[in-house]
């Protein structure tokens, strides 16, 4: 499973960065969190930062951020 | 009912004199605050339930080939709705125009996004009346519009970054939403705006209270009130090095309005911060060459000053 969080760099990518990984420590699977800094990687998914894409699909953009359990509930969903 | 509590607090408990420095900046204060406070949870919180209806897809989709006017109108609409961060400019600006969406309508999203959002117009209301929220959606939608629509006829398309058109994207989205998630959404969104804004309205309804205590009428009105010409435009060049999310800006002033200062001098100073953003422009110039950047900050700039006059000649 590879997740991508999108985000230049504000506080707002950071703690959503911080959120996924707790997600897939908690889940206890094998998932790769990656950080996509680059706009036109961004661009390619998402119109508001921050973004999460799981395995190519988008699950999540803009503010406010989702919380843990969401983010494990769509890890789930896609496994 | 706040201001029998700031009546109560100050008058009753606390026997201070009437017309006194102290007593009238308490008052303002404890009037203030629970008031907008309670407007921002309750207020907020329906527009993102609201939101929860409108995702970013379904905008872009519905923006996408319309024709110019309503597009523009359109965008200058959702931009109420949608909050805006200085770090989505980019992403925001790619995918509309990604999907079709035209670069005038584009541009008119741009503009009325940061400028024109929920918590201002809560804000606007609590503090001035429903008369001066109104006024404010209406001018920042008519500058979204005409800058959008202008921008669009003058056909700047290959003023765009070349790689913004080279870009291909992912289409669905998967994120399907039930009415627990609106709420859990919806509260959230409330928490974020709180956390945001709670300091900036305590500073500044603080300030206005000091202000409106403390300050003599004629100081403003002699430098800023409606005899001095170049009010607006000090006004306006205030506002862009200067850029606050709307809330820090207005219970100062609305104190300044108070003493003197001319509703359209400050509606061309809260339009200026929030709208004319310096880092904004900043990022937003590594998809907008220098000539489209400057266009989009002249029509912009020029309309908010345009309208800081009218509304001084009319009122």
């Amino acid at each position: 499973m590879k997740i991508k969080v999108l985000g230049p760099g504000c506080p707002n990518c950071q703690e959503l960065e911080k959120r996924v990984k707790k997600a897939v420590e908690e889940l206890k699977i094998e998932a790769e969190v990656i950080k996509v800094t680059d706009y036109a990687e961004i661009a390619k998914y998402v119109m508001m930062t921050p973004g999460v894409v799981i395995d190519e699909k988008v699950y999540h953009e803009g503010k406010p951020l989702p919380r843990v359990e969401q983010i494990k509930k769509w890890i789930e969903e896609k496994k | 009912m706040f201001k029998w509590f700031a009546d109560f607090i100050t008058y009753d408990l606390l026997r201070l004199p009437h017309e006194q420095h102290l007593s009238e900046s308490l008052n303002f204060f404890l009037y203030d605050i629970p008031k907008i406070y309670f407007l921002l949870a309750t207020i907020v919180f329906l527009v993102a339930i609201v939101r929860t209806f409108l995702p970013p897809e379904k905008i872009r989709k519905i923006l996408s080939h319309k024709k110019e006017l309503i597009g523009n109108f359109l965008a200058a609409a959702f931009g109420i709705f949608t909050p805006f961060c200085t770090c989505s400019a980019i992403p925001l600006f790619i995918g509309m125009l990604e999907s079709g969406v035209p670069l005038g309508v584009t541009m008119s999203f741009l503009v009325s996004s940061p400028m024109i959002n929920e918590v201002a117009l809560i804000l606007l209301w609590g503090l001035f009346g429903w008369k001066v929220a109104l006024t404010y959606i209406v001018s920042g939608m008519g500058i979204a519009i005409a800058s959008g629509f202008i921008i669009g006829r003058l056909k700047m398309e290959k003023e765009v970054e070349a790689f913004v058109f080279q870009i291909k994207t992912v289409t669905e989205s998967e994120e399907k939403i039930d009415w627990k998630g609106r709420l859990t959404y919806a509260v959230d969104y409330v928490k974020d705006i709180f956390s945001q804004v709670w300091l900036y309205v305590l500073l500044g309804v603080g300030l206005g209270a000091l202000i409106h205590g403390y300050v003599p009428v004629e100081f403003v009105t002699r430098y800023a009130g409606n005899s001095n010409p170049f009010a607006v435009i000090i006004a306006v060049a205030l506002g862009v090095p200067l850029y606050s999310n709307a809330a820090g800006t207005i219970p100062v002033v609305q104190a300044l309005m108070e003493k003197g200062l001319a509703l359209g001098t400050t509606l061309a100073f809260m339009m200026a911060v929030t709208g004319l953003s310096l880092p904004e422009f900043i990022i937003l110039r590594k998809v907008l060459k220098p000539k489209l950047l400057l266009t989009f900050f002249g029509t912009v700039a020029l309309g908010i000053a345009l309208i800081g006059y009218l509304f001084n000649l009319v009122f």
